[in-house]
């Protein structure tokens, strides 16, 4: 279509909706929110788009409750109608509703991208926003805000002077109660020891350092990946498997790195063209969502209590604390958790580390950790043991 | 200053895809990654041999996120995405002003894809596309957002959410182009790989295809003879598979293997691989044995590209090795003509202006190499000082390149 006619098109549209009452957009963010995998609806979202970016500025709030339980395509839509609607009121000099936009703000049970996206727009109008609204977010829902409180925190610990290295202490403690992203954890956890304050990284971030251990079953020719091994069909701690080599046994690794990273080659052996496998058991108070997140430059697959989750068939481009975010559900009580872990066979000096750090966390990134055992994971190996359980592939969910 | 008796006397790259677009182009756009015939050549352009702070640097801006992505330029409009946030998770699309450099508009998502990505890499890597209609704006997460010209959405997909394992560690940096009404994106990775021809109207695909299994931050390029059908050419590690853009369908594939980083480009009748070196392939529909494979004109382990890949300008391949040294060879033979050692490390692809080629190397230094003589020539040594892994878009005597922070436009 011409450029002109689409700004035609474009005047047509805002001059018919710029009239429509909040009700009114109801089948607008129904279709928006109707979007669905590989383009379906795309063409119904993209013309509700059109409808809500001529939109009145009332209308924002409309807008903004509809990203509730919206997926992350739709919650895309529904942003850029909101970014038009401001973007043309701005332009026009026309007010934005800043108090209910800061009302909407301050209610946590708001969808957090909608929220923090409602700040964003109040921050344009209202430059007190920040400083206003920011420092109470250091244990808000969204992980945006409680980045920007962290931050807030740390830079006001790093003004302080070296006569007040207990204020800045206490500041610092403060920042890391809020503290999920791992720079900024870093970045405290250096400036508390630099004062002579330690801070155990495992149980801030809830990695699992305690695990069960067997293997090495054959990966040559990346064969190990798809193929079923026997701690995928069952889980029998005591029995004697047949591995690559031979025989082998469920033995125990636990890892002592501040980062929680359980090192295979350094803590087993340099294993290549292999398959581990590693379990361990989590007492979760009450049933409850959570994320596994891991970081692992290997491939690998991931069950809890038997059910597939996903895998990956990647080696060697790179580890992250975070790298993979897997949704779960965990039950109350025990749970058992189970990863594959593959090697390859490169030579390569990058191409060595056989290793994975894995913790368990809410969507925010705090630690969810497991009752009973305190903040550590536990093999559990007298409940576990002789324990069968029964693993079945059906994937579920979709990781980050 | 641009001498014209040279330029009369060149070969002037033939524009093979001016009659692949929907709609007719404004001689100045550069509408994608290398420009709209995926040469990396704007054979009447004259860009400024030397630049400053206080000369010819028509304007400077802030950018609000990370980027290797290159801009692109549509009328008046230059565009550039980036990325931002710890995670690098929220997605920008931008849009300048040409003349004054003024923003004219913004766009954010957030990604739905993984955003980790190499340190030196970032979300905003690959460069976006546009049919001079709309904006489509690619990212190594996976997303692909389509604007219209005024920052309106018209689609958006999320690859990585339909598909969840495609994605890379180390970050994705394949550019989309566009041929007719279909987006062309290769999403190839070690564990979910395909390419996809994505319909330009509504996102939705119009094939996809199972592609090698093996990390390739290659972009696609195409190729149309006279009035021939254009093909899109898909580049891994397994060589050059040649598709009809509409339909995905296999014309013929090249599988003596292919590098994963630098990208083939054409000539009026051969495409230059970089494979065992660098590889010449006959065009056309002309075949050398049953499995459809093109005939190999030449091979040259020595002329084997680092990260940027070549361009061809008036009969001459020119590539610049992993030592930052510039070869010139001839096209037709590959027979090597000069070499010329610049500083490096490069990222960027060069692209040429009239008789000068444009190096960035990746410390932000610009070194301009006059070709039209017998031997290469430095005649401008400049920087912008900050780290530059993007490719230059040059349209009509203007350059506009970015950094993470800042897009600058280069012109008298």
């Amino acid at each position: 279509m011409p450029r002109f006619s689409c700004s035609l098109a474009a005047a047509i549209l805002f001059s018919i909706a710029a009239n429509f009452s909040a009700a009114e957009l109801s089948p607008q963010l129904k279709a928006v929110r109707s979007v669905s995998r590989e383009g379906q609806g795309n063409e119904a979202a993209a013309a509700a788009v059109r409808t809500l970016s001529a939109a009145s500025a009332s209308d924002l709030l409309q807008i903004l409750i509809g990203f509730e339980g919206a997926s992350p395509l739709a919650a895309n839509y529904l942003r850029n109608a909101v970014e038009s609607v401001v973007d043309r009121h701005l332009a026009a000099n026309k007010p934005l509703p800043a108090k209910q936009l800061e009302a909407f703000v301050l209610k946590r049970s708001n969808d957090p991208r909608a929220r923090r996206l409602a700040f964003e727009v109040l921050a344009k109008v209202d430059l007190t926003a920040s400083d206003r609204l920011i420092p109470k977010m250091l244990l808000d829902p969204s992980p945006e805000f409680r980045r920007d409180a962290v931050q807030r925190l740390v830079g006001e610990a790093e003004g302080l002077g070296k006569d007040s290295a207990d204020k800045a202490k206490q500041v610092y403690r403060k920042a890391l109660s809020g503290a999920t992203d791992s720079d900024l954890v870093k970045k405290i956890s250096k400036s508390l020891k630099d004062l002579g304050d330690e801070v155990d990284l495992v149980t801030h971030f809830g990695f699992l350092t305690d695990w069960r251990i067997v293997g090495p079953f054959d990966n040559r020719g990346f064969i190990g990946f798809d193929i079923a091994y026997a701690p995928e069909k069952e889980l029998d701690f005591v029995a004697k498997l047949q591995a690559k080599d031979g025989e082998v046994a469920w033995g125990v690794i636990t890892t002592s790195d501040e980062f929680g990273i359980v090192d295979i080659a350094k803590s087993v052996a340099p294993h290549k063209g292999a398959v581990m496998y590693l379990a361990t058991s989590y007492e979760a108070a009450a049933n409850r969502n959570v994320e596994f997140r891991f970081g692992t430059p290997n491939a690998w697959k991931l069950w809890v209590n038997g059910k597939f989750l996903f895998g990956r068939d990647e080696y060697h481009r790179g580890m992250a604390i975070d790298q993979y975010r897997v949704p779960a559900n965990l039950k109350a009580g025990k749970n058992v958790i189970l990863l594959k872990l593959c090697q390859n066979e490169q030579d390569d000096d990058w191409a060595q580390r056989y290793q994975i750090q894995i913790r368990v966390c809410d969507p925010s990134g705090v630690a969810v950790l497991p009752v009973k055992s305190g903040s550590r994971s536990t093999t559990g190996m007298s409940p576990l043991k002789r324990q069968s359980k029964r693993l079945t592939a059906s994937a579920e969910g979709a990781s980050q | 200053m641009i001498n014209l008796h040279k330029i009369s006397a060149w070969r002037i790259v033939p524009l093979v895809v001016a009659v692949v677009f929907s709609t007719s182009l404004r001689g100045a756009d550069w509408l994608q990654f290398r420009g709209n015939n995926v040469s990396g050549v704007s054979a009447l352009s004259a860009i400024p041999a030397t630049w400053s702070d206080t000369e010819n640097v028509a304007w400077k801006v802030d950018l609000p996120g990370r980027g290797a992505s290159g801009a692109i330029v549509i009328g008046n409009q230059v565009v550039v995405t980036a990325s931002s946030g710890f995670r690098q998770d929220r997605l920008h699309v931008l849009s300048f002003d040409r003349v004054s450099g003024k923003k004219v508009w913004e766009r954010q998502f957030w990604a739905t894809g993984r955003t980790m990505t190499h340190p030196k890499m970032s979300v905003a890597t690959p460069t976006p596309a546009s049919d001079g209609e709309r904006i489509f704006a690619f990212y190594s997460s996976n997303d692909v957002v389509c604007l219209d010209l005024d920052g309106n959405l018209q689609w958006l997909r999320g690859l990585t959410h339909d598909f969840p394992n495609a994605s890379n560690s180390l970050g994705m940096s394949s550019s989309p182009i566009v041929i007719g009404d279909t987006l062309i994106v290769q999403v190839e990775n070690d564990a979910e790989s395909f390419a996809a021809g994505l319909d330009t109207s509504n996102g939705k695909s119009r094939w996809k295809k199972v592609r090698p299994k093996k990390a390739n931050w290659t972009s696609p390029t195409l190729w149309q003879e006279g009035d021939a059908a254009p093909m899109a050419l898909l580049q891994s590690s397994a060589g050059i598979e040649a598709v009809h853009p509409r339909t995905g369908e296999t014309i013929w594939k090249f599988g003596a293997g292919a590098s994963t980083i630098p990208s083939s480009v054409v000539t009026p009748d051969s495409l230059l691989i970089p494979s065992n070196g660098l590889t010449a392939v006959r065009l056309g529909d002309k075949v050398d044995d049953e499995a459809g494979s093109p005939e190999v004109l030449w091979n040259d382990r020595k002329l084997g590209p680092g990260t940027s890949s070549p361009i061809v300008v008036a009969g001459k391949v020119f590539v610049v090795n992993r030592a930052g040294v510039l070869q010139a060879a001839d096209v037709n033979t590959g027979s090597l003509l000069w070499r010329l050692r610049l500083k490096g490390p490069f990222s960027a692809t060069p692209v040429a202006a009239g008789q000068h080629l444009i190096f960035f190397n990746e410390k932000g230094d610009a070194q301009v190499v006059d070709i039209s003589g017998a031997e290469g020539e430095i005649v401008g040594e400049n920087t912008v000082g900050e780290t530059i892994l993007s490719t230059p878009a040059i349209a009509d005597n203007e350059m506009f390149v970015r950094s993470d922070g800042h897009l600058w436009k280069i012109a008298k």
